[in-house]
């Protein structure tokens, strides 16, 4: 199958990038509701009939910006082991018990948070829950099942240096944040997952894995008292602790453009221009989000794409995007073109980046982005899986029950003016990180 | 975004799309052959609209690979009334987005937006569907960014080229051995002309199906699209052109050498659709074999043995003429290809010579209903699947499809994996790595 657009790489960093600041299309105010229970865990709850599903999304505020120094991979590696065995099932008696529903119960990593997500046909939520608890509650953490899944994010790793955006995004990240966390891969590196034991897993577990840590969102053909009751009978005995936090290393702006060019025989080079950006709290966030919709985050809509694949041809790919992290983000232009023209490309990124900074943007082009953040809304909670991660962000980044409705105030109250000084602020096309991977000898580099 | 460690070893019983067999499809057809089907689903305020036109790589010549595809570039350059570039931007301002895919069987558009919008689309795919302008310049341009799209997802993609690779060895004169995309020496010499028949040839209301699925009424949104295509004359009548496949003599083997890390095997077994009744047993012995954690080859090659970083098998059986059966690994860091082929043909043989245990039929068999209900909580996904079962065959299959499931004993999985996991069905592909990263 070949698309004109690459669906996966496009509209999923879209969503997950975009979907904090989408809100619903107010029906009726409040997507779900909401309740701190009394140890401390966070529950919102949206009831969804019409199909006999139940989604849950448990997300733990145990991400590797957490992973201690030397440590990294500790966080995902933690969150992976978690189906991988309780003190009273095996790793092979859980995938047993959920595939044989047709279920999935699966755990992802993240920088901020983990999550681990649910998801089972209505007849089956009790099993579901109960695996769901003691995956959550009791891991095993049995030092065979360490063993087998480090060696296998260790090969993931070593396949991961075979796709080239893979290795770009990588060295992006090190070289914009340093020593800050966010410059580290979440899976860790090989040498890291080395360094870790069972010892240091439990503690991180102990650390983090306490319901005052944790969202849990429900969503599907489950009502309130059931879900009430679930929690209830599940996850008893779970306490509130108190968290620890330790404060986190600053990540400083570069001097001038830092290149990092790293060598593979392909055909394309693998470009990705950027540097430190902004927070999910900055007030900023809506300006960028609409500037950005207009350099490189609309598509076919955007300036990126329309100079770079559409008048040119240079490339199938182009886009920007601002990464908005709990303590800190990146923004970060990216494309791929055959290594003759490479750098044709970059001069273009910058010539881009150069002018939305200096000259305002059209009516047209303010309208027609605000148009689309507020208008696709729907799409983004048009799912019980979709509303699920939905309620989780909103809850863990604050934004809010009237989230929904504060949104499109938020992207409409934005003005050519703020388009122009958060492009001035937060773009600069002097000192930057750019990243090519490709053959060196024929992209034969300017920068 | 960082990519954190995912491992895909089971995804494979999920491409095969499912629907639950209540799905409540109104079917309506035109006097010019437009088929449309139209599915209320009131769950949230959003709707798809989704044409389909029966035309893909299959539909191609040797010398000329590559063109449906280049097809769909260009069907975004732009109309009279609509004119370049404002395809996406027109449905983005309207909140919605748009996208289109090429496969070697048909070629669909969609747009996803709020329901109270469905309208807009319906006005535009009727403008495209005859008054597309393609100039030579446009043509040009768009070959470029297709040759990108080329390098990008196949020449520098170990796994891709393999997978390439392999179906090219698979079939030797059957349309479905070159890739959707075209063979890059083909993509430099598709001009305008070429575009231009292609287009007045397939893309015609009766070479195509609307699908709609959302919180639309049915009566309303069929009035709208009778409107806006209800005047566009029917096409001449296309040829129903089923490919040939000859004779296979013996078990094939191929080897793609490549910068890449770590080596992998990809082997394909020639197998019947699923319009044919071993399909169904073929599709469950799939989800035996990788449905899931539990299942065979994960269990063995990634759990036990710990010698592959993925194990999976799969059948794709939705399409027009007989495809593969696939069954493949990824060997983890540091152990030999060789030992991975060997452990996965062992449960291959393992399963030919034993009937699966109930209970794993009972866990394939639930698995495929669940992912039908599953699946039903994206309109998108829905669309898809009745498109995909209208595409090779109609959409009321899908029906006839869950029955089948359900009738399969494991001793018909056994029976299936004897008579079509054979050498002389087989082809073999084995990616050998060859350098790697320096900086």
């Amino acid at each position: 199958m070949a698309g004109r657009a690459r669906v996966a790489r496009w509209i999923v960093p879209i969503f997950f990038f975009l979907v904090l600041l989408a809100p619903p299309r107010a029906r009726a105010g409040f997507l779900a509701e909401r309740e701190v229970l009394p140890n401390g865990m966070v529950l919102l709850h949206a009831e969804r009939t019409g199909l006999p599903i139940v989604k849950v999304v448990l997300a733990i505020k145990a991400g590797s910006v957490y992973d201690p120094p030397g440590k990294g991979g500790i966080a995902n590696l933690t969150a992976d082991l978690l189906n991988e065995g309780t003190t009273t099932r095996s790793s092979r008696d859980i995938s047993d018990a959920i595939d044989f529903v047709g279920g999935s119960l699966g755990t992802s990593g993240g920088e901020d948070y983990v999550t681990v997500s649910l998801s089972v046909l209505k007849k089956d939520v009790s099993l579901g829950f109960d695996l769901l608890s003691d995956i959550v509650l009791r891991p095993a953490f049995k030092e065979e099942e360490i063993k087998r899944r480090r060696a296998i994010i260790k090969s993931s790793i070593i396949r991961q240096k075979e796709d080239p955006a893979s290795v770009a995004s990588k060295a992006f990240l090190k070289a914009v944040f340093g020593e800050h966390p966010y410059g580290s891969p979440v899976e860790g590196t090989e040498e890291s997952l080395d360094g870790i034991t069972r010892q240091d897993i439990v503690a991180f577990y102990e650390s983090y894995y306490q319901p005052n840590n944790a969202i849990i969102s429900v969503v599907g053909d489950i009502d309130r008292e059931e879900v009430r009751a679930l929690l209830k009978r599940f996850f008893v005995g779970w306490h509130r602790k108190e968290i620890a936090t330790s404060p986190l290393p600053v990540a400083g702006r570069a001097e001038g453009p830092k290149v990092v060019k790293i060598q593979k025989d392909i055909t394309q080079a693998n470009v990705i221009l950027g540097h430190l950006g902004i927070s999910r709290e900055n007030p900023d966030y809506y300006a960028v989000s609409v500037m950005n919709y207009i350099l490189g985050g609309g598509g076919f809509a955007s300036r990126l794409m329309d100079n770079i694949r559409d008048n040119k041809g240079l490339s199938y790919d182009v886009r920007s995007f601002f990464s908005a992290n709990k303590f800190g983000g990146f923004f970060e232009a990216e494309l791929q073109t055959k290594n003759a023209t490479a750098n044709a490309a970059i001069a273009e990124i910058l010539k881009e980046m150069e002018r939305i900074r200096t000259e305002p943007v059209t009516d047209k082009e303010l309208k027609d982005a605000q148009s689309y953040l507020t208008g696709s809304f729907p799409l983004r909670i048009d799912s019980d899986s979709r509303i699920a991660s939905f309620l989780t962000a909103v809850e863990y980044y604050g934004l809010g029950s009237d989230y929904v409705d504060k949104y499109k105030e938020y992207i409409n109250a934005v003005t050519k003016e703020d388009v122009l000084r958060v492009a001035k602020k937060y773009l600069d096309p002097k000192n930057y990180v750019l990243v090519v991977v490709g053959n060196l000898e024929k992209t034969s580099l300017k920068y | 975004v960082k990519r954190a460690a995912i491992i895909i070893s089971f995804l494979c019983v999920l491409f095969m799309p499912l629907v639950a067999s209540a799905l409540n499809v109104k079917e309506f057809r035109l006097d010019n052959g437009l088929k449309i089907l139209i599915v209320e689903d009131h769950k949230s305020p959003t709707a798809t609209f989704q044409i389909w036109y029966r035309v893909g790589s299959v539909d191609e010549k040797i010398g000329k690979t590559g063109l449906s595809h280049l097809l769909e570039h260009m069907m975004f350059k732009g109309t009279a009334k609509y004119g370049p570039k404002t395809f996406s931007q027109t449905i983005q301002r309207a909140g919605g987005i748009d996208n289109a895919f090429t496969t070697r069987e048909y070629t669909a558009y969609f747009e996803l937006l709020a329901s109270d919008r469905i309208g807009l689309p319906i006005g535009m795919e009727a403008d495209r569907m005859r008054n597309l302008i393609l100039t030579p310049k446009a043509v040009l341009s768009e070959r470029d960014v297709v040759m990108e799209e080329r390098r990008l997802r196949y020449d520098d993609d170990p796994e891709k080229l393999l997978f390439q690779e392999v179906i090219a060895a698979s079939f030797k004169d059957h349309p479905y051995r070159w890739p959707v995309i075209g063979w890059m020496s083909d993509l430099k010499t598709l001009d305008p002309e070429d575009l231009i028949a292609h287009y007045k040839t397939y893309y015609a209301p009766n070479n195509a199906v609307i699908i709609v699925v959302g919180d639309v009424s049915a009566k309303e949104v069929f009035a709208e699209i009778e409107k806006a295509f209800g005047g566009i004359p029917r096409g001449p009548a296309i040829k129903d052109a089923h490919g040939r496949e000859d004779e296979q003599y013996g078990e094939k083997r191929i080897y793609v050498k490549k910068e890449a890390e770590l080596p992998s095997v990809l082997i394909t077994y020639k197998v019947p659709n699923i319009s044919d009744r071993d399909g169904f047993a073929l599709d469950v012995l799939a989800a035996v074999l990788s449905g899931g954690k539990s299942a065979r080859l994960y269990n063995s090659l990634v759990y036990e043995k710990q010698i592959a970083l993925s194990a999976w098998a799969g059948y794709e059986g939705l399409h027009r003429d007989p495809f593969l059966f696939f069954a493949a690994a990824t060997a983890a860091h540091g152990k030999k290809i060789e030992d991975v082929e060997k452990s996965l043909l062992e449960e291959l043989e393992e399963i030919k010579k034993a009937s699966p245990s109930e209970r794993e039929v009972q866990k394939a068999k639930n698995q495929i209903e669940a992912s039908f209900i599953m699946e039903q909580d994206s309109i998108s996904m829905q669309a898809r699947t009745i498109g995909s079962f209208e595409m090779i065959g109609g959409w009321r299959l899908i029906d006839t499809y869950l029955e089948g499931i359900r009738k399969v004993t494991a001793e018909d999985v056994r029976r299936a994996a004897a008579k079509y996991l054979v050498a002389d069905r087989k082809t073999t592909g084995i990616l050998i790595p060859e350098g790697g990263v320096k900086k």
